[in-house]
């Protein structure tokens, strides 16, 4: 029996399993018709604690466009969590009927103990603010789609570094390429956390270069990648406030920056882009929703064990 | 002072002085019911001063944790009254169900009956991280 595999964290794919997985999804977006039915007798669960538009409508419609089907709760008080059940107990159940299964939860480590708990290959959907790496593979996708490269990288993250959990998990594979600058722009608040700042530092050819401003640095990037301040990280709301619109990318800032950088979000986006910055063609942050799906298709493939011909 | 010599158990030695009284507690030696000499601020020719516990009739301790409560300690091991093994300790690569995350996010927090496992990522700064977040602890900030 194969060895069951699961996404906790971006480190768990190699740089050559990525590669496959890039291009397994390349050709699901070519012909997508060829891969509706390969995954017809499974079931994915879908177990959302915590709220999630684009995450679990793009885990589902991965599943569904693959011929599977999909059970799941979303919200905490959607399950047995609210009478008090361990995660642990909910995935050992869940495994008695799913094939596969992705877990968001608001703490930091949750995927990792419903890992241990299970025989079914697990997906980290969010733990908190430490890891995504689904997201990771989505960002990774658009990149490969636009940039052609890993290497030789100089990316700009701006916003919420400390709880950001989608930079996080970016800057740990990335940590893994050749010659990427990170430009760590952040207020002094939401700093990267020690443990992914020691990501960069132990890399052999990766450096980083801290700015509190956006201005400063936008002309050398080859991607910008904003993200949202959230609210639901903070315990004090009057440090979210303070925060929330520190910086804000506009048609002004674009001017700025060169005609080959790329602006990537996560999303959702709250004030950080200015919605006219839509229509600017280096915006990729909904190509980038889409190429989202696509990689968790060939995610659930790939950790299924399915070979499509 | 003259602490009578053991006939079969243990010396720590070399103990960072003023912190026997600790180790005895993390180690939980002092519950044990058997009969122990804590040495305080003894004179060393290593370090200034130093302290030292001996306790007689156990050969066995948590040398992990020791390992991380003091690694410049040494553990002689004594049978009839003579040393039969000598053991340099350093900071442990993985340290298992003795430091709890502080982390308030951390699902350490929450589920129950979880291990707590730390794994050293900086000898120098004695840094270790959660295996769950990643949360990095200063063992000298944990209160030892």
């Amino acid at each position: 029996m194969a060895k069951k595999r699961d996404l906790i964290e971006p480190l768990d794919f190699s740089k050559k399993e990525l590669e496959e997985l890039f291009k397994l999804s390349e050709k699901i977006i070519k012909d997508e018709k060829k891969f509706a039915k390969c995954c017809e007798t499974k079931l994915l669960a879908t177990l959302f604690y915590e709220p999630s538009t684009r995450t679990r409508f793009s885990f589902e419609a991965a599943m569904l466009r693959l011929g599977g089907k999909v059970i799941g709760f979303s919200g905490s008080e959607n399950s047995s969590a609210a009478k008090g059940e361990s995660i642990r107990d909910t995935i050992k159940t869940v495994s008695c009927y799913a094939d596969i299964a992705v877990i968001r939860h608001h703490k930091e480590g949750s995927a990792l103990v419903a890992k241990n708990a299970s025989d079914m290959p697990i997906i980290n959907g969010g733990d908190g603010g430490h890891q995504h790496p689904t997201q990771t593979l989505t960002d990774l996708l658009t990149i490969y789609r636009e940039k052609k490269r890993f290497d030789n990288i100089k990316i700009g993250l701006c916003g919420d570094l400390k709880f950001g959990r989608t930079v996080h998990s970016l800057i740990k594979a990335l940590s893994r390429y050749e010659n990427i600058t990170f430009y760590l722009i952040s207020p002094e608040e939401l700093v990267l956390p020690d443990y992914v700042m020691r990501y960069i530092k132990e890399s052999k050819s990766c450096k980083y270069i801290e700015e509190r401003d956006l201005n400063s640095g936008i002309k050398n990037l080859d991607i910008l990648y904003m993200t949202r301040v959230q609210r639901e990280r903070f315990f004090n709301e009057d440090d979210y406030l303070r925060l929330k619109d520190f910086y804000i990318l506009d048609e002004k800032k674009m001017r700025f920056a060169r005609e080959d950088m790329i602006v990537l979000h996560p999303l959702p986006r709250v004030n950080e882009i200015d919605p006219k910055v839509d229509d600017d063609k280096r915006a990729k942050y909904f190509d980038q929703a889409k190429n989202g799906m696509y990689v968790r298709m060939a995610l659930i493939i790939t950790l299924l064990g399915i070979k499509v011909k | 002072m003259e602490v009578n010599s053991i006939e079969k158990g243990i010396v720590i030695d070399h103990i960072k002085a003023g912190t026997g009284l600790k180790i005895l507690d993390h180690l939980g030696i002092n519950k044990a019911g058997v009969m122990i000499a804590l040495i305080m601020n003894a004179s060393s020719k290593k370090q200034e001063k130093k302290d030292i516990i001996k306790v007689e009739g156990v050969t066995d301790i948590d040398i992990t944790a020791l390992g991380l409560l003091d690694h410049n300690a040494t553990v002689n091991i004594i049978e009839n009254k003579k040393i039969v093994k000598k053991i340099h300790l350093s900071l442990p690569k993985v340290v298992t169900n003795i430091i709890k995350c502080k982390n308030p996010r951390c699902v350490t927090s929450v589920e129950p009956a979880l291990t707590h496992k730390f794994l050293l990522v900086d000898e120098e700064k004695k840094e270790y991280s959660c295996e769950y977040c990643e949360e990095t602890i200063k063992v000298n900030e944990n209160g030892f």
